[in-house]
């Protein structure tokens, strides 16, 4: 049975049905149907064509449940007026379930949600189970958000950015479980980008197939975090930079500068260094000002200070941090590296120690407390 | 069976017997305590007995309602606090000597010099529902 195919399959037959008019909760249920049953029949008896038998089975599986309930007369109406078997406009119909999922109606956690299950065809268990909540919650949060977008009208396309920023969640915050939710988003960012020509669509795929290409560096066997700058680069993934850079390279070529583009491109110039050593710093601090200047947040700016740091000496960061307010995430982490660059440890472990405390992650705070007790209790050298 | 909620203290708890702040570690007696956590945590899941395992940051907030149309009112963190949670892992055991035996493995985590924290952890049992036969 191959899954990957029937997961591939799930928002085209899911659009195929919301474009026929059917109300989004109902198709979706139908789908969930039509699934099933493919998943006992299919090892048996596979289908010439898979995608036209889950339409087909999906659709009737829709309209019998339509009979039961007071919307008979609406979607006998619907079935006057079905349109002639199997999908005609594939792609049109899965980018307009991506817009749906990502509606600025719903909330970021519901949008998640929605879209790993509408479009990437995950299970409500394999969702639950990523995002370390109950099965029943996370069910209950996927029909909340169904009926949510169930009324909205589906006539003019959504905007994109909505839809980057739900999967750049999905990419960014992805917990562990059974399902690889990085590689989920970057799966569902490259099936969109396929759909749509936008340069930031593109920025945002090569933002994360280079930061996926650190993926086996980034931690030890054990889960600690490794920094960018320990990290064993001959473990980075050069297809996936290589294809990352490409893309990121025709994206810019447009001349549509937008924050993943800039984001992208300061993790193309780190993944361009063989050492650490030999990380272009001027440049990246050059990226970081354009950043600034699309987004004036303050994550970039405390990012800045860190680059600015590495290229013009310790003293520059902590001046260039001295514009960023300290309740940013990292504050403290990123005053403890640059006060350990200028020498000065006894300040550095304590920072560590404060940064610890209020670290927003298991791994990040036992990485954060390590370095205080190796300034603490190492000699200098 | 029956479920226990085992709480590491952060304050609040009498002193560890090997009770050196964390940061005068050195990395690797660290690593070593992480470890020794994360064996426990997997072996209790291997042996069934395992339900949950958190870890909470220092600093909350305090908040109670203030009336009718009015937004709650926060307060603190309270640096004279004087019980704060750091953690907690909920088990579901055969018994209570059970229950204290996983205590104890959990408290003999290593610290400072590679010897046992021999820290106090707070054992509490759950209230459940009440059995069917009762008579």
């Amino acid at each position: 049975m191959d899954g990957d195919l029937l997961r591939r399959l799930t928002p085209q037959v899911l659009g195929v049905l919301v474009r026929r008019g059917a109300d989004f909760a109902a198709a979706e249920d139908a789908v969930q149907d039509a699934l099933v049953q493919a998943v006992h029949g299919w090892p048996a008896d596979p289908p010439r064509d898979p995608l036209g038998w889950l339409v087909t089975v999906a659709w009737h599986r829709f309209l019998d449940a339509g009979r039961a309930d007071a919307a008979r007369r609406r979607r006998e109406d619907l079935v006057v007026e079905e349109p002639a078997p199997g999908p005609a406009s594939g792609v049109d119909d899965t980018l307009q379930l991506y817009f749906l999922c990502a509606h600025p109606s719903l909330t970021p956690s519901s949008a998640v949600a929605l879209t790993l299950r509408a479009v990437g065809g995950l299970t409500t268990r394999q969702i639950a189970r990523a995002y370390l909540v109950p099965e029943a919650t996370m069910a209950q949060r996927i029909s909340r958000a169904k009926r949510t977008v169930s009324g909205v009208r589906l006539d003019r396309p959504g905007d994109v950015a909505t839809v980057l920023r739900v999967l750049y969640l999905v990419f960014n915050e992805g917990y562990s479980g059974d399902v690889d939710l990085a590689a989920e988003a970057v799966r569902l960012t490259r099936q969109l980008a396929a759909m749509v020509d936008h340069p930031e669509v593109a920025g945002l795929l090569a933002l994360m197939l280079l930061h996926h290409a650190r993926r086996a560096a980034r931690t030890t066997p054990d889960g600690s975090l490794v920094p960018l700058a320990a990290q064993d680069r001959s473990r980075w993934d050069t297809a996936l930079i290589a294809e990352g850079v490409r893309i990121l390279q025709a994206a810019l070529a447009r001349d549509r500068l937008g924050e993943f583009q800039a984001q992208a491109a300061i993790a193309a110039l780190h993944a361009d260094a063989r050492t650490a050593g030999e990380t272009d710093w001027v440049q990246i601090v050059e990226w970081y000002d354009e950043l600034a200047r699309l987004t004036d947040s303050p994550v970039v700016r405390l990012n800045r200070a860190v680059a600015v740091g590495e290229a013009d000496g310790a003293w520059a960061g902590l001046a260039a941090l001295a514009a960023v307010g300290p309740s940013v995430p990292r504050h403290a982490a990123v005053t403890a590296y640059l006060h350990e660059r200028a020498g000065d440890r006894a300040t550095a472990a304590r920072w560590y120690a404060e940064a610890a405390d209020r670290a927003a992650h298991l791994a990040e705070r036992d990485h954060l407390i390590r370095q205080a007790a190796r300034l603490n209790t190492r000699p200098p050298g | 069976m029956a479920k226990y909620l085992l709480l590491k203290h952060y304050r609040g708890a009498p002193a560890a017997v090997n009770d050196v702040p964390m940061d005068q570690w050195t990395p690797e007696e660290i690593t070593a305590h992480v470890r020794y956590m994360n064996d426990f945590a997997a072996r209790l899941e291997g042996s069934g007995e395992f339900v949950d395992g958190q870890a909470l940051a220092p600093e909350g907030t305090f908040v109670r309602y203030d009336g009718p149309g009015r937004p709650p009112v926060t307060d603190g963190p309270f640096a004279e606090t004087k019980d704060l949670i750091a953690g907690w892992m909920v088990i579901d055991v055969d018994s209570y000597e059970r229950a204290v035996e996983l205590a104890g493995e959990l408290s003999a985590a290593p610290g400072a010099g590679g010897r046992p924290i021999h820290e106090w952890l707070e054992l509490r049992p759950f209230l459940t529902e009440p059995p069917t036969i009762t008579d």
